[in-house]
């Protein structure tokens, strides 16, 4: 039988949480401070990164701990995958340009 | 609550504060007497008596005033200081700091005592005296509310901001009710709060200290183009920098900042305080912030912290000098590997087996156990490690003056 797929909602508020093991599509149990219980993800989500508890639309806040990390660039369905580039800092712009899994720049040239 | 039943018997000092160990610090006071220093301290080879030393013959105000700082530490009972004899530190001061302490106390110089045997055969003598006389330091009960403890978070990984650091911040909350006193600091891994910060600021005063203090850190990172942001962290799961800063500063809690802290300078009273420990303007370019973690392990003993919390998803095996380390993790596979090393698993609440609040309270329970003397796993491995640079720091937190702005 398979592991059960979890992820971590850390506030009440917050519309993310983060997958405490590779992640793949099908049922997921939300543990922590939530009152969503369960969703279906739609997408492979690495192993500490965030999954939409809620649609989100393009423009919302993001928020984890109750606290706004960013804002979301495009419509976030439930169940998919939290990252760049579909949202970005409101402090750090250049971050918006890393690559979504490496984390590299992609903003500087190597020739 | 419950932890008012916890209780434990420290030592009482003469300026009033209360330690959790009675220890015997050998101070070097240079590189070139430090070989004797730690002879004299392997020849001893007890678990009270623990070596510290600043490695340059030039002098630095901070550096300075953050070996008085452990002098004073009530962890410390007894010191000794050992220099070569034409350095600019003078052993001789610091040991009349310690005596005007109360603390036994006594210097000497290798070149007077003629060379590396007689002088640590004589300190030696002088460690096994002091150790005789300690066993008479008046004990004294101590409960949470005489407590300083300090955090910070180094070698994180996505489970620090998860659980480690978050149980700490739930303990700080409960240190503070109970009349305690908590330390966080690394405000250069809070860029993107200051307003998170300054709307929990306990006065105005504090509030213009916090704000100070984060536009220096800012400032900072843009001169040094050094930002605590990575694209391994990017690539581990987080998305800004507000996302990983909102995953250091929860170890902080949720109570009122009384206050901003520099290095070596104790809280005025009891709370949850700021400390600072990046550099001051103007000598910028004298110093790294955040070399190391014993770095600012230290910098929160200097400022009177009984025990310091070490939260490491990744774990470490460091300890410090004075003050007992507890290293938190949140990775129940980093705790398992490294079992021998860490002491806190913080991991039960991401499984659903507990509760913030039973594991903060866990946390409370070891945090008493080891303040009535029960040593860490680094203390019991021998971890005594401290870091002591050349920095510039003012004493208070600086605002800017007219002729600057």
């Amino acid at each position: 039988m398979e592991e059960t797929q979890t992820a971590f909602q850390i506030h009440l508020q917050d519309n993310v949480a983060t997958a405490l093991m590779p992640v793949g599509p099908g049922s997921v149990v939300i543990l922590g401070d939530t009152v969503v219980g369960g969703l279906t993800a739609t997408a492979d989500i690495p192993e500490g990164h965030k999954v939409a508890l809620r649609d989100i639309k393009a423009g919302e806040d993001i928020l984890k701990y109750g606290v706004v990390i960013g804002r979301a660039t495009a419509d976030i369905p439930a169940g998919s995958w939290v990252h760049l580039p579909v949202m970005g800092s409101l402090y750090d712009k250049r971050s918006s340009h890393l690559d979504a899994a490496t984390g590299a720049p992609k903003d500087i040239c190597y020739e | 609550m419950e932890q008012k039943t916890l209780c434990w018997q420290g030592y009482a000092r003469q300026n009033g504060r209360k330690g959790i160990r009675n220890r015997v610090l050998v101070i070097y006071t240079v590189k070139c007497a430090e070989f004797v220093a730690q002879k004299i301290v392997a020849e001893v080879a007890h678990l009270d008596v623990e070596l510290v030393g600043f490695d340059g013959c030039t002098d630095n105000q901070y550096a300075v005033n953050l070996l008085i700082s452990l002098i004073r530490h009530p962890n410390i009972g007894a010191v000794l200081t050992v220099g070569l004899g034409c350095e600019y530190i003078q052993p001789e001061w610091l040991a009349a700091i310690a005596a005007q302490e109360g603390k036994p106390a006594h210097w000497l110089f290798i070149q007077n005592e003629g060379g590396t045997e007689p002088s640590a055969a004589g300190g030696v003598a002088w460690i096994y005296d002091a150790l005789r006389e300690l066993e008479s330091t008046p004990r004294i009960t101590m409960t949470m509310k005489d407590l300083v403890i300090g955090a910070e978070c180094g070698g994180s990984d996505y489970t620090s901001g998860l659980a480690g650091n978050v149980v700490v911040g739930r303990f700080f909350d409960k240190l503070v009710d109970e009349g305690g006193t908590a330390i966080f600091e690394e405000i250069i891994e809070a860029i993107g709060l200051d307003w998170f910060l300054t709307g929990r600021a306990a006065t105005p005063q504090a509030r213009a200290e916090i704000q100070y203090t984060y536009d220096k850190a800012l400032k900072y990172c843009q001169e040094v183009r050094q930002y605590s942001v990575s694209p391994g962290n990017f690539a581990g799961g987080l998305s800004t920098i507000e996302e990983k800063s909102m995953g250091a500063v929860i170890k902080s809690g949720s109570r009122p900042v009384q206050g901003v802290i520099k290095v070596a300078v104790p809280p005025a009273k009891a709370g949850l305080w700021l400390l600072d420990s990046t550099p001051d303007p103007y000598w910028m370019q004298f110093g790294i912030t955040n070399p190391n973690d014993n770095e600012g392990l230290m910098a929160l003993i200097s400022c009177g912290a009984h025990i310091v919390f070490l939260v490491t998803g990744r774990g470490n095996v460091v300890g410090s000098a004075v003050s007992p380390c507890i290293k938190i993790t949140g990775n129940e596979k980093t705790f398992a590997r490294m079992v021998g090393d860490m002491d806190f698993d913080a991991s039960p609440v991401l499984k659903g087996e507990c509760s913030q609040e039973e594991l903060a309270m866990r946390l409370a329970e070891l945090a008493a156990k080891v303040a009535s003397g029960v040593p860490t796993k680094s203390e019991m491995s021998g971890h005594r490690e401290f870091f002591i640079p050349y920095k510039y720091q003012e004493k208070e937190v600086a605002f800017k003056r007219a002729c600057e702005e």
